[in-house]
């Protein structure tokens, strides 16, 4: 569902807002619930899906730890 | 239960009300009257139900005391003064009713019906005349003077303006109009030239009323008590029977109207003074432009087909709602329960949308609805909800009036928001200062007794840049409100973000190379917002609909918190809403991740309150947003939605990627007035009702829910409301409701903000702010007054991001968008009336240096290319724009303004950033190839509508 191109973009936007953040750890966790509160299921399966294919490179490091929660997030499910 | 007919006639109390600490008492013709210092006799005599006889005044103008009507004797003066503007003194004795007074006025009646034609038989006023009544209450009977020259008698008629006409020979020179143009309108469009008798009104320099300023509010014409200005429509139909309160279904003001009546049919729709978003006031949309809800393009009947290729049939509604049950259950048994969805309308009521949602949720059984507001105001209700816990607007309209400084941000109020633009001019005049951040140089900048103090010209797309330096101003010159920030603020939070903003880059002289505005400028007006008394921001759509446009509406919301402009009147953060029920649409959980009251649905204790209403499971997984709906349609997981009210096609940007993902849909159902351009990809057309035909609620910008009330009954033949109903019920989810008033109920009891709201409350209070609860009987002028709805408000670092749309050789000039006054939108109402006669086609603005350097002249053709399409306007040579930036509208589906616009979007919302897209502009002969395709498709939907008789015959 969607291109993983078009989602790793949408992704790294909501990364670069928070990255600016001062604590790093917060602001993966920020990306993370963002994520999870306003993505459909179906687009966050493909993005991580992609990251399992393609691996992280084209992610902000702050996306990338966000992945790291959401994956988590969705083990505890 | 609803509001009895009302008179079309407003009682008038003579002069406007006056605000006083102080009260004075007095009598008049022997009863006690106490009334606020300030008040005219005139008005005191009216509230104790006396009248006095009145040509020149009216409570909606200040009094100018030039009919001598209104004379009065006071115990203990000399002469006879005018009431209207003597104001009441501390025990006057006074006596409206006198031989003398008598005798006096009707002298001067004699005078004015002298030089009056005595056609009052035919005339189109006749019974809503005030000069008849006049002459009628001080009982004149002859008139002495049959040789006076008739100076206006044999004057001119202009008709040039659509929607009323000034017949020169019926004018007393009142002034009313000249007054309402300059003290209501603010447009001073007016002038009264010439002595005595021979005196005259004349738009502009004697010019025809369409060759001049004016902008058809009609105010003047509100104002006229004779037949000289007067409503086309009036002189059609004839005066009035009766008149209904309801509510404009154009723009987010929201203006209460009097629906003047004859049986079913509209004669008229009248500014209601009762209204609180517009005390009487009104614009050429509102007031004028209602022809096209009886407009022949109309579709009344229920229509369905296989392919989008295929002739339209004509069904009974039974059947197109079956049809259109069974295809979203087919879709869902083949590709999932979560291939279909919908969306809801800002145009909607509260009611129509709250229903709609609730189908989606519990019929369908998922999260997929969106609303129209994600593709304007979306960011606003992310970052206001982010940073003060509510999202929406902080102030009333009226709290302006209160305001010494107004910054405005990438909005354009007097085309979009023209009645609050009026009360925003009328402050302005009062002397408040003026910030204005926006590409364009728009009306506001400069007008009659005002201008802006500052213009920040900024490139489009570098709004964070600007806020930030602001930001910076305010707290490296030590300008932070510390009281505020330290008792109303998260403190934590406030740290951050003064670290981040106190960094070098953020300065004006460093983003001066990215934003184009001098430094001095934005510094001077950092200081001038934080220092020059009470702030109110108003913003628009030019914050929101960018890549960064929540970044930027957090970047306001700490702008007013780290001034203390927050929680008081004259103050606030104010977004401009587009539509009509932007702010209900999203109050009523539109939004696939909300239900009503902005309450996220992985919250268990909001999801079971409706499950247990609704009396099934619901989904705690947030749903398809409406770009993600275009994405999966195209990947094939999406195949059916159900659209009410939303033109998609049009209105949403990158229209070739709209176009791909509903054509590869096998169930688009469409409920509309119009063929609109997305139903021309629809199976299934639904007949939907205006606004006249309905009864519900809007809710303004100002959280304001007023009524819509129902005039005539649907065209369709069903309302809104029970269309969603009946798809419901076919789709095996039974809804039981009889009037819109028990859905209200509904939503009432399962949204906290709204538990006082009912259609009773409403008919007593005419409208009310949410929240309305207990705590809040009557609604919530002001929010966030002591406390924010969050507890402490939330700081939030904006780091300014450029936009990955960028200017390249290729594509050297940014394009923006915009409307204008007289059309509204997607235009489907407004092309459909008059109001063509203002606006008749989309141009592209373009700087003079930019023009010249293509050889391109004014009402040239010009291809507009963009990396999502290319489409050709005609070119507007204007000084408007800096060099680098051209501008268009959006009204005609034929410009293909959003075949250019590109799919990217808001970072935390996806709304579309409409503002900025990369363009080259050229010469040209011939339409593009979109437009091409635009006509044809066009034809052959326009010819499938209406087929021949061969094809007319039922399945
Ligand atoms: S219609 Fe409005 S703008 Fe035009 S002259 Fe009358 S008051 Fe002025
Ligand atoms: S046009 Fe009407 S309102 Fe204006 S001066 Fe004449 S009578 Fe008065
Ligand atoms: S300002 Fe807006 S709500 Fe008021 S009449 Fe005009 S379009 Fe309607
Ligand atoms: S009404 Fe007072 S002078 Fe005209």
């Amino acid at each position: 569902m969607m291109s993983a191109q078009h989602l790793a973009k949408m992704a790294n936007d909501i990364g670069a807002f928070f990255e600016a953040m001062p604590n790093q750890d917060q602001a993966a966790r920020d990306v993370a619930e963002h994520i999870s509160k306003f993505w459909e299921p179906r687009m966050v399966h493909a993005l991580l899906q992609d990251v399992e294919d393609h691996g992280t490179d084209e992610l902000k490091p702050v996306v990338r730890n966000a992945l790291f929660h959401l994956q988590g997030e969705l083990q505890s499910n | 239960m609803d509001m009895p007919f009302l008179s079309p006639h407003d009682t008038d109390l003579g002069t406007p009300e006056k605000i006083s600490d102080q009260q004075v008492s007095l009598h008049i013709d022997g009863h006690p009257v106490t009334v606020p210092r300030g008040t005219s006799l005139m008005r005191a005599a009216a509230l104790t139900g006396l009248s006095i006889p009145k040509l020149c005044a009216t409570d909606t103008l200040e009094p100018f005391g030039s009919c001598r009507l209104c004379l009065v004797e006071i115990e203990g003066r000399k002469g006879f003064p005018a009431s209207c503007t003597t104001p009441a003194e501390e025990g006057m004795v006074v006596r409206t009713q006198s031989t003398q007074l008598a005798q006096l006025r009707r002298g001067v009646m004699e005078l004015y019906i002298s030089d009056h034609p005595l056609d009052c038989l035919t005339c189109a006023s006749n019974g809503d005349c005030e000069l008849q009544d006049m002459a009628g209450a001080v009982g004149l009977r002859e008139v002495r003077y049959p040789s006076i020259e008739h100076h206006h008698l044999t004057a001119q008629k202009d008709d040039s303006n659509p929607y009323f006409v000034y017949d020169p020979s019926k004018c007393i020179v009142c002034n009313r109009c000249v007054r309402a143009c300059e003290e209501i309108q603010g447009t001073f469009a007016l002038t009264l030239s010439g002595r005595g008798f021979s005196s005259r009104v004349s738009p502009g320099e004697s010019q025809p009323f369409m060759a001049s300023e004016c902008v058809s509010c009609g105010a003047c014409v509100d104002a006229c008590p004779t037949a000289t200005l007067v409503e086309k429509s009036i002189l059609e139909a004839g005066q009035p029977e009766y008149s209904v309160v309801t509510t404009c279904a154009y723009c987010g003001v929201g203006c209460g109207f009097k629906a003047d009546m004859k049986g079913t049919e509209v004669v008229r729709m009248t500014p209601w003074k009762g209204g609180k978003a517009n005390e009487g006031h009104a614009c050429v949309k509102g007031r004028f432009a209602w022809g096209y809800a009886t407009h022949k393009d109309r579709i009344l009947t229920p229509m369905i087909r296989k392919h989008i290729t295929d002739p339209w049939q004509v069904v009974s509604w039974e059947e197109a709602i079956q049809y259109a049950a069974s295809e979203f259950r087919r879709i869902q048994g083949t590709y999932g329960r979560d291939a279909v969805g919908g969306i809801t309308s800002s145009r909607c009521t509260n009611e129509e949308t709250y229903l709609a949602q609730k189908m989606v949720r519990a019929a369908f059984g998922n999260n997929n609805v969106d609303t129209c507001a994600r593709v304007c105001h979306s960011p606003t209700g992310y970052g206001l909800g982010m940073t003060y816990g509510t999202s929406a607007g902080t102030q009333t309209f009226k709290s302006v009036e209160h305001s010494d400084v107004i910054l405005i941000i990438g909005a354009n109020p007097t085309d979009a928001h023209p009645v609050f633009g009026s009360r925003l001019k009328k402050r302005l005049r009062e002397g408040a200062r003026l910030i204005i951040i926006d590409p364009r140089r728009i009306d506001l900048v400069q007008g009659p007794h005002f201008k802006a103090d500052y213009l920040l010209q900024l490139r489009p797309g570098t709004n964070v840049a600007i806020i930030n330096a602001i930001a910076h101003v305010i707290v490296t010159e030590g300008l932070v409100a510390s009281d505020f920030v330290n008792t109303r603020c998260d403190m934590e939070s406030f740290q951050a973000w003064k670290a981040f903003v106190v960094q070098p880059h953020n300065s004006p002289e460093a983003m001066e190379p990215v934003t184009g505005v001098p430094a001095t400028q934005v510094r001077e007006a950092a200081r001038l917002y934080a220092t020059g008394g009470n702030a109110a921001i108003y913003y628009g759509l030019g914050v929101t609909e960018h890549a960064q446009g929540s970044t930027m509406v957090i970047g306001i919301a700490n702008l007013a918190m780290v001034t203390g402009n927050i929680g008081k009147e004259g103050v606030g953060v104010n977004p401009l809403r587009g539509q009509n029920n932007v702010q209900g649409s999203c109050d009523m959980g539109s939004f696939p991740h909300e239900y009503p009251g902005y309450r996220h649905v992985s919250d268990d204790a909001t999801r079971h309150s409706f499950e247990s209403a609704w009396g099934l499971p619901l989904r705690k997984e947030p749903g398809l947003r409406i770009p993600n709906m275009f994405e999966a349609a195209l990947d094939g997981s999406f195949r059916g939605l159900y659209c009410q009210g939303e033109d998609i096609v049009q209105s949403d940007p990158n229209t070739q990627h709209v176009i791909a993902a509903l054509s590869s849909l096998e169930c688009l159902v469409v409920q509309d007035i119009f063929l609109n351009e997305t139903a021309k990809y629809a199976h299934v057309f639904l007949p939907g009702s205006s606004f006249l035909e309905k009864d519900g609620t809007f809710t303004n910008a100002e959280r304001r829910i007023s009524r819509v009330r129902k005039v005539m009954p649907p065209k369709g033949g069903m309302s809104d409301w029970e269309v969603t109903v009946a798809l419901s019920n076919a789709l095996g989810y039974p809804m039981h409701y009889s009037h819109p008033s028990e859905i209200m109920d509904e939503i009432a009891r399962l949204t906290p903000t709204f538990s006082g709201v009912s259609y009773d409350l409403l008919d007593r209070l005419g409208s009310v702010q949410w929240p309305c609860d207990d705590q809040n009987p009557e609604g919530t002028p002001l929010m966030h007054v002591g406390s924010f709805v969050r507890g402490l408000g939330q700081f939030m670092i904006t780091q300014y991001v450029p936009t990955d749309e960028k200017v390249t050789p290729k594509f050297p000039l940014l394009l923006t968008t915009g409307r204008i006054l007289s059309q509204y939108n997607v235009g489907a109402q407004t092309r459909r009336t008059a109001n063509m006669a203002f606006h008749s086609e989309d141009r592209l603005d373009i700087h003079p240096h930019d023009a010249e350097d293509r050889g391109i002249l004014d009402g040239d053709w010009v291809g507009v290319s963009s990396r999502s399409g290319n489409t050709v306007l005609r070119a507007h040579v204007s000084e408007r724009m800096s060099p680098g930036v051209v501008y268009t509208t959006f009204h005609f589906p034929e410009s293909g303004s959003n075949v250019i616009t590109t799919d990217n979007s808001d970072w935390a919302t996806n709304c579309p950033e409409y503002k900025v897209t990369a363009v080259q502009v050229t010469r040209v002969r011939q339409m593009s190839d979109w437009q091409k395709y635009h006509q044809q498709f066009d034809e052959m939907q326009q010819h499938l509508l209406r087929p021949g008789p061969e094809q007319m015959t039922p399945s």
